[in-house]
């Protein structure tokens, strides 16, 4: 066992596939010498050179579009967007392109890329370095969408993600880049599409991504000081989803509350919702609660932030009020 | 430039074989054979056909959404793309994705393409691919002229030219963006000053003579391979039809057409060939029968194939996952 952060944990990822693969490649703004915007790819420049590991203009459109037509002709690019708010530059690359080649050209060409994309709030980024978009990437048929909150996941995941035959949109949350944590000596890669149960509980299970993963085992921490039993689980992935771990969970708690950091409206919590309302309608004990960041673009001032983003006291509070 | 006999034949059949294959692509979609959108490639043979000569098998094109004339430029399978056109199972993609999405692998085909200038991406990110790996190919990007006004052109060009890949950004400039004319969707009259801004070199040429566009390709390609980088080829040719079939082309002036008509470049290379010695009629005809016979294979194929069936729809969007039905 060994400590590591969630950032270097992510870089041993890439590393470990890229002593391996001389096709696994990273490209992206300033991920070079300089070492990522959030110093996720420091070192490997030096370890690998200009020809693996490649600054690029600011454009992300062509970093994505350049990571579909090599990953089509043989690489396994790692593109990385400095936020994943930018994907809005790069959406066509992704929806109409990268998600769809295998499907409208009837399964003739693979697309495996993975695009990394540190997202969520907390640092006083503001409205536009700040948003948690992962359920536009989960509308979209053709895209897995990752979203790690521990180290060790972190490091898995990534592994199973330049492993794919698909393209992986790897989330990250930028505030948890500095997080240490616990990291298996033996390295396995984590399979797309199994949760975890982060916590074992009997009386109400909370389905979190992300930091909420670690907000939501705060706030478990002190339920169960006043005799409430909850359970957390992480999805790890959001699509594929590990329905089945959600669902009997909560054959057993009877009550459910799902923590993400997105807006609330369209949000990948909602689906979450919906798809637990229609299978498990009949065991539920109370009405399925949500708990996610208020339905605004993300303030720039800290307490302002700080309001506008969910957190432990609000799972606390929706848990008490499922509870009751 | 003289060519060898047979490349002028060679480029004769491809040339054909598009303008063939689209009047019937025509009267098979007027009939109602053919569902969705056709975008015809008529009277644009000679640039796939120029440029695809100056390819090998294991170079990369991407294309457009009128690409019925790159992937037979390429050696697409023509009874496989007339079965897609047809929406059947035998088709290049299993009936999913039809006239605008032909996509051969084993040919380089990236792919035509719905969205307008997403190909430039995807050529840059094969260029890309092509030098990383240390192989000689190349990436023929196929576009239009109103598509250089997309942000994806700038991105791309820029960096094709830093990175000095291997890729040839070859302008169709027929006119037209859907119904808007070249002098009201850009300030500029040849498209090929636009390299200027990114270092490459631009060149313009008469995209309905086969025989200029192969020189050009030539060129650009040798280029390409040698590690030179990127150039930008300007074919100035001429969309004989509608965007699409069932769109009249009114905005069309009929001096303009009737101007381009006489440039038609089926003719223009016929005459060639005869004037230059080097085909006899009959072996001119012999090569038309057997274009026109290989079409109505395609067509006889397609006629001839099953429609998917129901389930495939939840299959290929990913390797590993099927996703649910609904009964019904």
């Amino acid at each position: 066992m060994k400590k590591m952060t969630y950032g270097e944990a992510i870089r041993e990822g890439m590393r470990i596939r890229m002593l391996e693969d001389e096709n696994v490649c990273i490209f992206g703004e300033d991920v070079g010498a300089f070492g990522g915007c959030f110093g996720v790819t420091a070192g490997l420049f030096d370890e690998f050179g200009d020809k693996r590991v490649r600054d690029t203009p600011i454009s992300e459109g062509v970093i994505i579009g350049c990571a579909v037509g090599s990953a089509a002709t043989g690489l396994r690019p790692i593109a990385e967007l400095m936020f994943i708010d930018f994907l809005t530059v790069g959406m066509d690359q992704l929806v109409n392109q990268a998600a769809k080649m295998r499907y409208m050209f009837g399964g003739n060409i693979s697309v495996p890329m993975v695009v990394r994309l540190p997202g969520g709030g907390g640092v006083s980024a503001a409205a536009q370095h700040s948003q948690s978009l992962e359920a536009w990437l989960t509308h979209v048929p053709g895209l897995k969408v990752v979203y790690p909150s521990t180290p060790q996941d972190a490091l898995g995941l990534m592994l199973s993600a330049i492993d794919d035959e698909d393209p992986v949109m790897f989330v990250e949350h930028k505030a948890m880049y500095g997080m240490k944590g616990d990291v298996d000596d033996v390295i396995v890669p984590i399979k797309l599409g199994v949760g975890d149960i982060k916590r074992a509980g009997t009386d109400v299970t909370v389905v979190a991504t992300g930091k909420m993963v670690h907000d939501a085992l705060k706030a478990a921490a002190k339920l169960e000081q006043e005799g409430i039993s909850v359970e957390v689980i992480d999805p790890r992935t959001l699509y594929p989803l590990d329905k089945q771990m959600i669902f009997n969970s909560i054959e057993k708690t009877t009550r459910v509350v799902i923590a993400t950091e997105e807006v609330k409206r369209g949000s990948f919590a909602g689906e979450l919702a919906a798809m637990i309302s229609e299978a498990c309608f009949f065991n539920l004990d109370a009405p399925i609660k949500r708990v996610n960041a208020l339905d605004t673009p993300i303030p720039f001032a800290p307490n302002l932030e700080n309001f506008v983003l969910p957190n432990d006291v609000d799972i606390y509070n929706a848990v008490k009020e499922v509870m009751a | 430039m003289k060519l060898d006999k047979a490349i002028i034949k060679d480029m004769y059949i491809r040339m054909k074989r598009i303008r063939e294959f689209e009047t019937k692509a025509m009267n098979l979609f007027a009939e109602g054979a053919i569902p969705g959108f056709v975008h015809l490639y008529l009277g644009e043979e000679a640039v796939a056909t120029g440029v695809c000569q100056a390819l090998n098998d294991a170079d990369y094109i991407t294309s457009t959404h009128r690409g019925h004339g790159h992937i037979i430029a390429k050696g697409g399978d023509l009874k496989y793309m007339m079965a897609e056109l047809y929406g059947k199972e035998t088709g290049y993609c299993k009936g999913k994705g039809g006239s605008m999405h032909i996509a051969d692998a084993t040919k380089g085909i990236l792919g035509a393409n719905g969205i307008v200038g997403a190909g430039h991406n995807l050529a840059v990110g094969a260029g890309f691919s092509a030098q990383y790996r240390g192989t000689d190919q190349v990436c023929v990007c196929f576009f239009g002229d109103a598509s250089t006004n997309q942000g994806t052109f700038h991105e791309s060009m820029n960096l094709a030219s830093i990175w000095k890949l291997p890729v040839i950004f070859v302008c169709e400039n027929n006119g037209y963006g859907i119904s808007m004319s070249q002098a009201r969707h850009q300030a500029i009259k040849d498209i090929a000053d636009r390299g200027t801004a990114y270092g490459i070199p631009g060149i313009s040429v008469d995209g309905n003579d086969v025989i200029a566009v192969h020189e050009a390709a030539v060129e650009a390609v040798k280029r390409a391979r040698n590690g030179q980088g990127p150039t930008l080829i300007e074919c100035k040719t001429y969309r004989q039809r509608g965007h699409f079939e069932g769109d009249a082309g009114k905005y069309k002036p009929t001096e303009e057409q009737e101007m381009w008509m006489k440039k038609d470049p089926m003719p223009r290379i016929e005459k060639y060939m005869r004037d230059s010695d080097l085909f006899t009629a009959e072996e001119l005809a012999d090569l038309q029968d057997s274009v026109v016979k290989e079409i109505a294979e395609a067509i006889e194929f397609a006629n001839a194939s099953a429609y998917p069936e129901l389930s495939s729809a939840v299959k290929d969007i990913y390797f590993d996952i099927v996703e649910e039905v609904r009964s019904r």
